[in-house]
């Protein structure tokens, strides 16, 4: 096996990640998870940017927002989805979520559960053409 | 002129085991998933950060679209890793590769430093492999 000597870093990192998203829900010290990981604030920073793209503030935030939308999906109320992914304020989740999705988590809300309810009455419109003709399922008249 | 790919199918032995492969190890977003009755679902899924283009998961079952043998035969070089669907990218391959290789993706080749670039390949859950490039630049 060949012999990556960054590769003692990242299953540092790896492991700081995963901390993260083991305990997003609850709140984390971003200070505390570089000290674990034995890296100086800054150079954890520098490396987790390198190796998923965003800081591990941004990647915390963006794991909470997506954790959210799975919540709204299900109909949980805006509040109890707030601090169940580990926000401390509605007012501050909003923000981000809409800073995020482009929308409040009540409008999301409401579309993603319409969206629900119209692929269960009307699955086709979610697949594309040459699938339901080819799939054979334009001949089943329950799901027009 | 051809502007998009916004679809794309990958044949897979069992729908909910690839769920879990695709959402839970490779972190996945699902887009749609649609029950079309019994023993029929339209799954999709999306790149975390192309949620665009549906990755179609479709189940090789007998049925509309495979006769009785050719669906044995589909499920027999799917299993068999005859299947190469495409290229996935990433910011940092060896953070990547430790990240999946930890949640048990299998690996046929470790990154490797090639002349085209660094690559990885791996399984998915049903034997279709990837290849798991290094963004440029």
């Amino acid at each position: 096996m060949p012999v990556f000597p960054r590769i003692y870093l990242y299953r540092r990192v790896l492991s700081a990640k995963r901390y993260i998203e083991e305990n997003y829900h609850l709140p984390i010290n971003l200070d505390e998870i570089s000290g674990e990981a034995a890296f100086s604030k800054f150079h954890f920073v520098r490396i987790f940017k390198m190796a998923y793209g965003k800081t591990p503030h941004r990647f915390l935030t963006g794991l909470r927002i997506d954790k959210a939308k799975l919540l709204l999906q299900t109909g949980m109320p805006v509040s109890g989805v707030c601090f169940s992914v580990g926000f401390e304020s509605v007012s501050t989740f909003t923000t981000l979520f809409r800073r995020f999705v482009l929308q409040t988590p009540a409008k999301y809300q409401q579309l993603q559960l319409a969206r629900k309810m119209q692929m269960k009455v009307s699955p086709l419109k979610f697949i594309p053409g040459c699938f339901v003709q080819k799939i054979g399922w334009a001949k089943n008249s329950n799901f027009q | 002129m051809i502007t998009r790919l916004n679809h794309v199918s990958v044949f897979v032995l069992d729908q909910d085991s690839a769920y879990d492969f695709y959402v839970n190890k490779l972190g996945f977003a699902v887009h749609t998933d649609a029950a079309m009755g019994p023993g029929m679902r339209w799954l999709t899924v999306c790149p975390p950060e192309q949620p665009e283009l549906e990755i179609s998961l479709m189940a090789i079952t007998e049925g509309m679209m495979f006769k009785a043998g050719s669906a044995a035969q589909m499920r027999a070089l799917v299993s068999a890793g005859t299947f190469g669907f495409g290229v996935f990218e990433c910011n940092d391959l060896l953070a990547t590769y430790e990240e999946l290789k930890a949640k048990g993706v299998e690996f046929t080749k470790e990154p490797t430093r090639e002349f085209y670039g660094f690559e990885a390949l791996f399984k998915d859950d049903s034997g279709n492999w990837f290849s798991l490039g290094e963004k440029k630049g």
